[in-house]
């Protein structure tokens, strides 16, 4: 089971001066929220993605390059990669980078993105937003797992004989999760190819996509990969943690009714009603584990901990308090309640296992430049005779 | 037909805010002379009235969290099942309320499909007559629910006025003749699939599992890697 916390970067101002950070202290705050997330032993740091203030997310793979340098053990994923705006031969590329620049110590979770103007700043359309979707993934997966590629579509320029480098670390892409809360389309793309899904089950009434993980689960069945409670299925949820319980309200208060994503509700009834859990680490936990009882055994819990309003010292606070006091009972207990043979979410360790044992893993070493700036049509030394390049010559 | 068999279920809506209100006496009337038409055609019928200014608040939040609080759910739930309708809402500003219509905006495109409506409204003047026919009808057209012919207004001369009691067994007789002859039920499962609707909604046959869903689609397809 995975623990960790998720950020997009969002800037809002401090309710006690009215001064929002600057772009450049909130990245260096992020930085260190996730620096102290790995210190703390949290499992998975995601971050990202948005284009527009004010949020400063829009590279992810940057912050997290940074960040892989800088930690040891955490896991690092996004939240999210947009694969409708962003070319699927970028994500290709930047991720497979990453995946080498961190020994493989991270995945990423592709979503839609949910808002009308951001689609044309990169040449796309909402309206398109579930076919895009769809098919820019079925182009990622291909480029991670064939070193050539032809390819046509109806959204991009077609590919002839193309490789994306690096080919992802040791021969094996990065596991990728699919984010949706209401599109089963998405749902059933994560399920065929025995891809993890992942509901950020926050802002909205508990179980309300409890539908759609039950579809996914039974679909990663129907396509052979292993029982519907096996499905790798991950969890969003938002926290504010204090000793005592009636300190978590008061601290949090302030940051919760001045933030625009709250408005017209309050906190009380948000606890109540929504993934928001306020309170002492026990109520945490207890909150938390109805996830478990409600959604079935799941692999991956994130929490949004580190919103745009909150000084960073709370926020390291709420990291230290999160790692410390509610994930090592969270841990025991989740682990205590699982059903037998339930997998973990993989790792980049537990894929290559999977596929090697402990066999030599591929190391893609490119053959010379046949002069053109292309490496023929077979472009690795042990690339696939079956699946050659196919180039045609410019005159 | 007989009175053993279910009875039919009948949701009234009100928008009123004052009590006693106008726009409830039109609604319980309303339900009342409904009831009174299915009995005569050997039906049992069970009849509830929604009030919606209690829920003011978590109607509005509702509209601002994007997801309905408890009592907007739960009134969901009562629209859901039940075999007819009766709206009835007060004019304000030559518009209908704006509770009604804030109502109405969290209900899902597809909840009321052919369902019988009974529209009806009340206003402070005879000059707003026209608001139910130009502003509620299509707003129920938009949720292509199946509005009767006759829409109920009422001024305030119109309470002393025998007229009003006869516009209101019409309009009944209309509800209850689309109530009886099943012709809703009949359109929305002849033609469900020609409507657009989204997974998990509220809506009797809304798509909640993997049985009730279309897998042979273009979108579905292409999430499993074909073009």
């Amino acid at each position: 089971m995975h623990f960790g916390i998720f950020g997009v970067g969002d800037i809002a101002p401090d309710p006690a001066t009215g001064i929002p950070r600057s772009e450049a202290q909130r990245i260096q705050d992020t930085i260190r929220v996730a620096k102290a997330a790995d210190e703390f032993g949290l499992d998975v740091f995601a971050f990202g993605e948005h284009h527009n203030p004010p949020f400063v997310a829009s590279a992810p793979p940057v912050l997290l390059a940074y960040v892989a340098a800088e930690t040891k053990n955490i896991l690092l994923s996004t939240s999210i990669t947009l694969i409708t705006t962003n070319d699927p031969v970028k994500i290709a590329e930047d991720y497979a980078f990453l995946q080498h620049v961190a020994k493989g110590r991270m995945d990423l979770m592709l979503g839609r993105g949910n808002t009308v103007p951001v689609y044309p700043w990169f040449g796309q359309d909402i309206r398109q937003g579930v076919p895009l979707a769809l098919e820019h993934y079925n182009l990622l997966h291909k480029l991670w797992r064939e070193d050539v590629v032809d390819w046509e579509g109806r959204f991009r320029t077609p590919l002839q004989g193309f490789t994306a480098t690096p080919r992802p670390l040791d021969g094996i892409p990065p596991f990728v999760w699919h984010g949706a809360i209401r599109t089963p389309e998405i749902a059933e793309q994560a399920a065929y190819y025995g891809n993890g899904y992942f509901a950020n089950h926050i802002l909205a009434p508990n179980f309300h996509f409890k539908p759609l993980v039950d579809f996914y689960r039974q679909r990663f069945e129907h396509y052979g990969h292993g029982r519907a409670q096996d499905a790798i299925v991950g969890l969003g949820g938002q926290a504010f943690i204090a000793k005592k319980s009636q300190d978590a309200y008061d601290r949090f208060r302030p940051y919760f009714e001045s933030y625009p994503m709250f408005q017209g509700t309050s906190l009380e009834q948000m606890v109540r009603n929504t993934p928001l859990s306020v309170g002492s680490p026990q109520e945490v936990i207890d909150k938390t584990l109805t996830f478990q009882e409600g959604f079935g055994d799941y692999q991956r819990q994130m929490w949004a901990i580190d919103i745009g309003s909150l000084p960073v010292d709370v926020a390291l606070e709420q990291v230290e308090l999160l790692a410390t006091e509610v994930v090592p009972v969270l841990r025991k207990e989740m682990d205590a309640r699982r059903a037998p043979g339930v997998p973990d979410a993989p790792t980049h360790a537990s894929l290559v296992q999977a596929a090697y044992g402990d066999g030599e893993t591929r190391q893609a070493r490119p053959r010379p430049n046949s002069g053109d700036n292309t490496s023929g049509p077979l472009p690795y030394l042990d690339s696939d005779p079956e699946r050659p390049a196919n180039m045609p010559r410019v005159v | 037909m007989s009175l053993g068999e279910a009875p039919f279920r009948l949701v009234a809506i009100s928008a009123g805010t004052s009590d006693p209100s106008t726009t409830r006496m039109l609604a319980d009337r309303a339900a009342q002379a409904v009831v009174a038409r299915l009995r005569e055609s050997g039906r049992n019928t069970s009849a509830q009235v929604i009030e919606l200014a209690p829920s003011a608040t978590e109607i509005a939040q509702s509209l601002v969290s994007g997801y309905p609080a408890e009592a907007v759910q739960n009134a969901i739930e009562q629209l859901t099942v039940a075999d007819a309708l009766i709206v009835s809402t007060p004019v304000y500003k030559a518009g209908i309320s704006g509770l009604f219509k804030s109502f109405a905006d969290l209900l899902d495109n597809d909840l009321l499909i052919a369902k019988p409506v009974l529209l009806a409204a009340t206003a402070g003047s005879a000059r707003h007559a026209m608001v139910v026919d130009d502003q509620l009808r299509p707003l129920f057209a938009f949720l292509r629910a199946l509005p009767a012919p006759t829409s109920l207004f009422a001024a305030p001369e119109d309470w002393g006025s025998p007229d009003l009691g006869k516009r209101i067994d019409r309009a009944a007789a209309e509800l209850a003749a689309l109530i009886v002859s099943g012709i809703g039920r009949d359109i929305a499962d002849g033609g469900w699939g020609g409507y657009q609707h989204a997974f998990g909604g509220n809506a009797t046959r809304a798509e909640r599992t993997t049985a009730d869903v279309d897998f042979d689609t273009d979108l579905m397809r292409l999430a499993r890697g074909g073009n």
